[in-house]
């Protein structure tokens, strides 16, 4: 399998990740190659192994529902670059 | 041409959990903005979301009750897209193992049939946050205090036909979330927010026409008024030669009036994978035991028992048994009064009617279970007649006094029963009224039912209300047929 140059936008965009024009073309390569080990990997016979979840043969701690975090807005709000009445401002979102 | 519609639901259902589903930031609703949200809710580096045991124990009750099968492994997704009320990038949710699998629930409709909707899966994931869309200097404010609440969300099997079995399903879901305690149940502040998926089919054809989806409706009214409407703008379009699109559309209940959201440039790609912050968690039977032997009577048994036990009908066991506080309610006066169908006609009646025009829930009433129980006794023992009980009930409800016994002492409304009293009276009124008895006695039997009405009339009013009608009724016809 392998990506061109406008599988290689569209991915972008999702992420919102800005690529230079000019280095389409280089990262739909490199990406190709990481997708042609996917491919080999894929051709590995899985028939019977559970999909894995997680690398850590753990599973997951539970936590008490009790109240643990008190208000800290003015701490947290002191690296937005815009706030109002206590609201985050961002740039105006229409659905 | 017959059009067949076909309805599928997905319900998103805020859990009662005190805290969010990976962090320990409070859920109250109405916190002042952004007081509720912590670096967790805010995705700030370097947090590790740690999973909300209470979170996990209330979607097994939901699979619990309704016959579901419990998915013991559960792994945590990424769903990712990008806005700004979702500030991680992505929502955790749950793709191929959601903790709920295939169930049913079963409605009840208006003409006394049953049906069983398929629930297809339930899983569990984080709310968003509110973006507010007033100008701020034509900016949006973000309140992330939402974000994280946890949720469920519930999706059906396409088995809904109409726009009144899917009010028969949005409420019985309501039903059996508040009788659960997973959820408060409260609508208007977005606890339950149903989507619609809706399409039409000539009848008789198998495969289904193309869906459009309504989000977000928060009202049992605007669930129904939205389907209505979309129904009938598909047959529309489609008898014009025109053809659905899939689509997003948006109900606004305030003005009834719908629309198809902006359609966005490309299609949804969430590109989801599981998370690598969250481990798989797994669910031992030990766990599942202790919340089956936790699990409250839910609304069918509960209904099925108030038809055994109490001999209410099909219908009154219905209502009462729809809301655990109702049912509560019910069962506190029943056992204060050991009358269950008066309990239940006033509670339908009376009391519903002056919670109704109050806005006020049952668990608010001024007249509590034991109240409304006491003034029922004194109905059935004869101290006061019907009539008389309504006076009663407003005193109560007024908080001017605390039991139906103090009221009757009070202003003397003690029912009269006395055969000498009430003889009395009567006398009085045919002697003032010997027209109308000349009338009475010349008239054939058959007219005289009518006749005696104005004569227990003047009798009631005489005493106030306070005779008892079945001794002014059966008195008055004895010296009247002489």
């Amino acid at each position: 399998m392998a990506i061109d140059a406008s599988g290689v936008k569209k991915v972008a965009h999702l992420a919102r990740l800005s690529i230079d024009d000019d280095a389409v073309e280089a990262t739909a390569a490199t990406i190709s190659s990481i997708l042609e080990l996917v491919d080999r990997m894929q051709a590995v016979d899985t028939q019977g192994v559970e999909p894995l979840a997680h690398p850590l043969d753990a599973i997951q701690r539970l936590r008490p529902d009790e109240v643990t975090e008190e208000n800290q807005r003015e701490q947290l709000q002191s690296c937005a670059p815009a706030v109002e009445e206590g609201l985050f401002l961002v740039p105006r979102v229409i659905e | 041409m017959q059009w067949e519609t076909v309805i599928g639901l997905e319900i998103h259902v805020q859990l009662a959990t005190k805290t969010k589903i990976f962090s320990g930031a409070s859920t109250a609703f109405g916190a002042t903005p952004n007081t509720q949200a912590c670096a967790v809710d805010l995705g700030l580096p370097g947090i590790l979301p740690v999973v909300n045991e209470e979170a996990i124990n209330m979607a097994i009750k939901f699979g619990l009750g309704i016959d579901a099968e419990i998915n013991k492994v559960n792994v945590f997704e990424r769903k990712n897209y990008f806005y700004p009320d979702l500030p991680k990038g992505y929502q955790t949710t749950q793709l191929e193992k959601p903790i709920v699998g295939a169930g049913h629930v079963d409605i009840t409709l208006a003409d006394g049939s049953t049906k069983s909707i398929r629930i297809h899966h339930a899983h569990l994931e984080e709310d968003a946050g509110k973006s507010l869309h007033e100008d701020f200097h034509g900016m949006s404010g973000i309140d992330l205090n939402r974000a994280g609440t946890p949720l469920i969300e519930i999706v059906t099997e396409p088995d809904i036909r109409n726009a009144e079995e899917a009010v028969a399903f949005a409420k019985k879901l309501h039903s059996i979330v508040t009788t659960l305690g997973i959820c408060d149940g409260d609508m208007s502040q977005g606890s339950m927010r149903f989507d619609v998926n809706v399409s039409v089919r000539p009848k008789g054809q198998k495969e289904f026409g193309t869906r459009t989806e309504t989000k977000n409706l928060n009202s049992f009214k605007f669930m129904e008024a939205a389907i209505l409407k979309e129904v009938e703008r598909q047959i529309d379009l489609i008898e014009d030669g025109g053809t659905v699109i899939q689509e997003t559309r948006l109900y606004n209940g305030d003005t009834g009036e719908a629309r198809s959201m902006r359609s966005k440039e490309e299609a949804n790609d969430y590109r989801y994978f599981p998370c690598p912050d969250l481990l798989p968690v797994i669910i031992d039977d030990s766990c599942l035991e202790k919340l089956q032997a936790e699990m409250p009577e839910m609304p069918d048994a509960k209904k099925a028992r108030f038809i055994a036990d109490f001999g209410l009908s099909d219908y009154d066991a219905e209502i009462l048994s729809a809301d655990q506080a109702t049912a509560n309610y019910f069962e506190a006066a029943t056992r204060a009064s050991d009358d269950a169908k008066l309990s239940a006609n006033w509670i339908m009646g009376e009391l519903s009617k002056s919670l109704n025009q109050n806005s006020i829930s049952i668990t608010e009433s001024p007249v509590t279970a034991d109240m409304l129980g006491g003034l029922i006794k004194r109905i059935k023992d004869n101290t006061i007649s019907g009539k008389i009980a309504k006076e009663v009930f407003e005193v109560l409800w007024q908080g001017e006094c605390s039991t139906a016994d103090e009221v009757i002492e009070k202003k003397g409304l003690k029912q009269v029963t006395d055969t000498g009293a009430i003889e009395a009276m009567i006398d009085e009124v045919l002697a003032s009224n010997a027209q109308q008895v000349e009338n009475y006695r010349a008239a054939p039997d058959d007219k005289r039912g009518k006749m005696i009405g104005f004569f227990v009339g003047q009798c009631m009013k005489a005493s106030k209300g306070k005779a008892n009608p079945g001794m002014v009724n059966q008195i008055l016809k004895q010296k009247l047929d002489g």
